[in-house]
């Protein structure tokens, strides 16, 4: 129960000029219960495209995602999104916002309110409870986005590079956050990030994807993100075998790009 | 030309005057003076109320000044009123001379004045008289009552000593005078910068012309019944067209075959000015009500229908995919995404809508109507009741212009997130 598993998909765009963009071949991926997964890979790799099969938003060409032991058909409360910015409801208070899933769900009113407080206050929010979205920072917004995921208690959260706009510093606290809520709802995670030391704190399991076509490249399974939990994330940061790693993906990652560009020019 | 030229000075003036005016004061330190790019900064130009103020009154100056106002100290030259005369000199066929005078006396239109007594005169030549209205011209037959004018090659040769022949015109002190082709002269006194009356009435006319009519009426209605009247038609055609226009819009922008069936006559509709429509809806339906607020119906159906298809595809597709990962239903993700997503578009759509429906019912009152603004001005000037004509003007502005303020206010009040997403 619990388990996501991404059974042998492969994802191919057909063209209007007739060609076809092959996004994913063959990926094939078991998440169990709780796993934090953080997902790296250069640009085009297919890792949007991925997130976007198991949130339901598109159906593969082959292949399928299973979860609670039933095929994903479509997108569903049980899988929840954070995007990376514009999908919050600017006609709707930040309250009202949190509130969307239970309120859809028609979940009573009393238990609906006692749980946004709550997120409120794990968020850091309860002074912009009433305040609308356009009168937030980019910061405060994702955490908005980050506690209306949660307050629909999904089974699986699914964020497509959701620190990306931040400034550096806030995005070191909201990763800090990120840990802490995933240790403390034991929520399962899939996280994509273009940062390699995000990918390297956050991730349980880390995921390097290959391009052209879209496929899995190497697994991690990495200590940091148990290590952060409650920690500050600069001390994390600063074990030898944090700069280690990130060296190596560093460079297995700047490989596949170089390999593009020269494909590229190969083509030109 | 004269009035852009005054209008231009003006302008001129009253900016250089500000400047200076602005440049002997202490700076204020609010944060657009501490600007120190404004040229080309859009968000540093905002209206200046000084100069608004000035605009207008402006406008309201010259107005008086071309119209002679009397709240106006100041007038461009008005035409000549007064008495004034011109002597002619008449030739024999024979060679022989003689000289009389013309008096005119030049008076207000639609004054009675007496004529003036005629000049004795010595010789064949006998004095003449003539009463001309203001900014007109009067014909004299200045030969008709001397002795022999009557006699073949009898004619007028000079005036005021300056010689004149058919088709030609000659200066006298207040005036013109030209000689038609049979020989009679026309007088035409000098007729001013001023504007006549019932091309332009001066302000206090259109003033009292509406106070009047707002305690007369005209033609049988008040003006308020007039202003309503053009004013109701536009809501109902409004109301019709919203209600119809925006769900066709949302069904065009959700379902493919709705934007497909409705797609060729939407885009085939759009351009096609709802005054072309006047001629066929009369011919349908009248110049009653009906008529009026069918048009009105179609001009606003396009834009709301454009507004609510364009409000739905402007919805971000995270946005979307957000709520059906938080549970949504279809129906739910209509109501509390797509709508109030789109309420930005209505609202801008909405507001162009009112405006053309304001300036179609107009129109269509022009054409035809028992009553409404269009009918009052296009029947005031069939009887030259140009103070009634301007009055319903500027009164057609101020509503049009009122319509938009309130519709700014209601979507600053119902959508305050527009552009803000
Ligand atoms: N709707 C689509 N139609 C055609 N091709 C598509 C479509 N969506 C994605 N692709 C192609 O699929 C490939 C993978 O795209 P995807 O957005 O998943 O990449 P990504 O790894 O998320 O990239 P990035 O890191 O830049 O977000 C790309 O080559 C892209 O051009
Ligand atoms: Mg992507």
């Amino acid at each position: 129960m619990g388990t996501l598993i991404i059974d042998d998909v492969s994802m191919r765009f057909e063209l209007p000029n007739g060609g076809a963009v092959q996004a994913l071949k063959n990926v094939s991926l078991e998440l169990k219960k709780g796993e934090l997964m953080s997902v790296l890979g250069p640009s085009g790799c297919g890792k949007t495209t991925l997130l976007n099969i198991v949130a339901g938003f598109l159906s593969p060409t082959e292949g399928k995602v299973i979860l609670n032991e039933h095929d994903v058909i479509g997108p569903a409360a049980e899988r929840g999104m954070v995007f990376q910015q514009g999908a919050l409801f600017e006609w709707m208070n930040v309250r009202k916002n949190i509130a969307f899933g239970p309120d859809m769900a028609g979940k009573p009113a009393e238990e609906t309110n006692a749980k946004v407080e709550s997120l409120l206050q794990i968020v850091g929010l309860q002074d912009f409870a009433d305040k609308m979205i356009y009168e937030l920072s980019g910061g405060m917004q994702q955490r908005v986005a980050l506690a209306r995921c949660l307050a629909n208690d999904p089974d699986v959260i699914l964020m497509d590079e959701p620190l990306g706009a931040l400034d550096a510093l806030t995005r070191e606290k909201m990763q800090g956050l990120v840990l802490k809520l995933w240790k403390e709802t034991g929520k399962t995670i899939i996280l994509i990030t273009h940062s390699v030391e995000e990918a390297l704190l956050l991730g349980e399991r880390l995921l390097v994807m290959a391009p052209r076509p879209g496929r899995i490249h190497k697994e991690y399974q990495l200590p940091f993100a148990e290590m952060g939990v409650g920690k500050d994330l600069r001390l994390v940061k600063k074990e030898p075998q944090f700069g280690k790693v990130r060296e190596e993906i560093l460079s297995m990652i700047w490989d596949m790009e170089e390999e593009i560009m020269g494909r590229q020019e190969d083509a030109a | 030309m004269t009035v852009a030229l005054i209008y231009v000075v003006l302008f001129v003036a009253a900016f250089a005057a500000y400047n200076f005016y602005v440049r002997s004061r202490e700076q204020s330190k609010d944060y657009t003076s501490l600007k120190t790019v404004t040229f080309g900064d859009e968000s540093a130009v905002t209206a200046n109320r000084f100069a608004s103020i000035v605009s207008v009154v402006a406008l309201f100056a010259i107005w008086g000044a071309f119209t002679g106002s009397k709240l106006m100290p100041l007038h461009v030259p008005g035409p000549f009123v007064g008495d004034s005369a011109f002597t002619y000199t008449a030739t024999k066929p024979g060679g022989e001379t003689s000289d009389a005078t013309v008096k005119i006396r030049v008076h207000k239109v639609g004054e009675n004045v007496e004529l003036p007594e005629p000049d004795p005169s010595t010789g064949f030549a006998k004095g003449d008289v003539a009463k001309i209205g203001a900014w007109r011209s009067g014909l004299v037959r200045a030969q008709v009552n001397d002795d022999g004018g009557g006699e073949d090659g009898y004619k007028v040769t000079a005036i005021d000593g300056k010689p004149i022949a058919p088709n030609q015109t000659v200066r006298f002190a207040n005036g013109t005078v030209s000689m038609t082709p049979k020989g009679s002269l026309s007088v035409k006194p000098d007729s001013g910068w001023q504007m006549e009356p019932i091309w332009l009435p001066a302000p206090e006319a259109v003033v009292s012309r509406l106070g009047e009519i707002a305690s007369e009426g005209y033609k049988n209605y008040t003006l308020w019944e007039h202003l309503w009247a053009s004013l109701s038609r536009v809501l109902a055609g409004f109301a019709l067209g919203s209600i119809v226009g925006i769900p066709l819009g949302y069904a065009m922008g959700l379902s493919s075959w709705f934007r497909g069936w409705f797609d060729p006559i939407v885009e085939f509709m759009r351009p096609v000015p709802p005054l072309a429509l006047i001629p066929l809806v009369i011919i349908w339906f009248g110049i009653g009500e009906e008529g009026k607020v069918i048009l009105l119906f179609l001009a606003a159906l396009w834009i709301m229908t454009i507004a609510a298809r364009a409000g739905v595809s402007g919805v971000n597709i995270s946005k979307v995919h957000a709520a059906y990962s938080l549970g949504a239903s279809k129906k739910q993700l209509l109501w509390r995404v797509i709508v109030p997503n789109s309420l930005p578009e209505i609202f801008t759509g909405a507001r162009v809508a009112m405006g053309v429906c304001w300036g179609t019912v107009v129109a269509a009152e022009l054409v035809a109507a028992d009553r409404g603004a269009g009918m009052m001005i296009v029947n005031a000037s069939k009887f030259q009741l140009t103070d009634i004509v301007i009055m319903g003007i500027i009164l057609i502005g101020i509503i049009g212009y009122g319509i938009d303020i309130l519709m700014r206010m209601a979507e600053n009040y119902l959508v305050p997130w527009k552009g803000k997403g």
